[in-house]
């Protein structure tokens, strides 16, 4: 009946002298793994997104977040007009870039979207366009 | 003036208030900084790293916590009888502290051909004999049990059926556990021959004069005194008046701002306390290799990291298993100790 609560005690003291797991979070980031579902990205081919605007991705979008019009460019082109994703209604679930038959939607590891008006979490063609 | 015995009244009362301002500054800077050092220790323990954002390592975080709690609003149930409601935290806080009165927290010194003993509740006339309260042990039994009718009166007058509870709880945990504490004490009494904690102090000199390595049944005494006391002082894992996961904060539940704080307080003192009664009746006092003041220190806070230890490690008990436990456990083997105890001091003269 005493030895194992001697036990626990051990225990807690050798927890004692171990390192912290904790992380200082907004000094230190936490190491994302490569294939992590952050914020969306446009990727960029010869200075234009790559998006044909042909409607896979918000046909498979499960929460219906993503708004895309088609448009006619110069060359009698169809691009993506409007490309919006809405990340309050965004699961993270990477459905859209499955389904993406051009790679031109991708995920990156930006994961601090918070912001201080819900019309700024509408993400727009310019904002989810590719950084280079 | 004869009651001073042969010391100016003057100096009497500069040495008792200087005495008594000393140590309720200590006890009361232990405390805050003992929330801070629980928070720390559970926080390794648990291989986390605790408070560290006010102040450097947090070391502010007492004083930021006492601010915070001295500007918070303060609600008095509509439904709750006042003047208990407000009585109560009083009630709690004052014994946790009157019970430092009578420890010896040091050797005596000599100051200008007088001589001070470390103990608030003390005097020594010229001829340099020390006179304390007589029946110290009992004093320190009478305020800690005193301590319960704090959080009953704070568990009745909050009208609250969580509140109810906690205080039904915290009394019956001090009646099952005050008994084998006392019995406990009971075998230093055997040993000390004498209830002034002066003398059981002075009794306990030299390297294995401590009380807890006299004998075997002193050893355990000792330990069970030691587990008595947190019950009776409502620490994990005896907490069961302000058992978060049934009673949401048992006793003080509809108490708030520095209401809170003096039962927070009330809490913590109780804690120093207890572990200077610990280490004056069985852990040899202010003797020691260090200067006696810092030896005395040192055991307390020795002390107060296993209570924090133990925090971190154990549950808590359930109620039944807590009953059975102090009367069904402690209180036969305590009874048991006693009659070792005897047996041995007449066997070992």
């Amino acid at each position: 009946m005493i030895v194992p609560l001697i036990k626990g005690l051990q225990i807690t003291f050798s927890h004692l002298f171990k390192k912290a797991v904790t992380l200082q979070y907004p000094e230190e980031k936490p190491v994302v793994a490569p294939r992590f579902r952050g914020l969306h990205t446009l990727k960029v081919s010869h200075n234009s997104a790559k998006c044909v605007a042909c409607y896979l991705c918000p046909t498979v979008c499960p929460a219906k977040c993503i708004t895309v019009e088609a448009g006619e460019d110069a060359n009698h082109e169809k691009f993506a007009a409007v490309y919006e994703i809405d990340m309050l209604r965004c699961i993270f679930c990477g459905f859209c870039v499955e389904a993406c038959p051009v790679d031109a939607l991708g995920m990156t590891q930006e994961f601090e979207l918070a912001n201080y008006k819900r019309t700024d979490f509408v993400f727009s063609k310019e904002r989810l366009l590719e950084k280079r | 003036m004869d009651i001073f015995g042969d010391i100016p009244w003057y100096i009497y009362f500069a040495a008792m208030i200087l005495k008594v301002l000393v140590a309720f500054v200590f006890v009361l800077l232990t405390v805050a900084y003992a929330t801070y050092a629980e928070r720390k220790l559970i926080g390794f323990m648990q291989v986390r790293i605790g408070p560290n954002r006010t102040g450097p390592i947090g070391l502010l975080q007492p004083i930021a916590d006492g601010i915070k709690l001295f500007f918070k609003e303060e609600i008095i149930p509509a439904q709750a009888s006042k003047f208990a409601f407000v009585l109560a935290p009083l009630v709690a806080l004052v014994p946790a502290f009157i019970s430092f009165a009578v420890i010896p927290f040091g050797d005596s010194i000599q100051i200008a051909g007088y001589k001070f003993p470390l103990q608030i509740a003390a005097y020594a006339d010229k001829a340099g004999t020390v006179y304390d309260l007589n029946i110290g042990v009992l004093y320190i039994l009478a305020m800690a049990s005193l301590g319960v009718y704090g959080i009953v009166l704070a568990g009745w007058s909050s009208n609250s059926k969580y509140s109810l509870l906690g205080g039904l709880r915290a009394s019956a945990q001090m009646i099952s556990y005050e008994l084998a504490a006392g019995l406990a004490i009971v075998c230093v009494f055997m040993v000390s021959q004498s209830l002034s904690l002066q003398a059981i102090v002075a009794d306990q000199s030299g390297l294995f004069g401590w009380y807890i390595f006299r004998n075997p049944f002193l050893f355990v005494a000792g330990i069970i005194f030691f587990i008595c006391s947190l019950a009776e002082i409502n620490r994990t894992p005896f907490d069961l008046p302000e058992a978060e996961t049934e009673l949401v904060s048992g006793f003080c539940t509809e108490y708030s701002s520095m209401k809170y704080a003096m039962f927070f307080m009330a809490e913590y003192a109780n804690m120093v306390t207890v572990c200077a009664v610990m280490t004056t009746l069985f852990l040899g006092g202010w003797h020691g290799p260090l200067p006696s003041v810092l030896n005395f220190i040192a055991k307390v806070y020795v002390l107060m990291f296993v209570c924090m230890w133990i925090r971190a490690t154990y549950p808590r008990y359930r109620y039944d298993q807590l009953m059975k436990l102090g009367w069904k456990v402690f209180l036969p083997i305590t009874l048991f100790l006693i009659m070792g105890n005897a047996i041995w001091m007449t066997l070992f003269k």
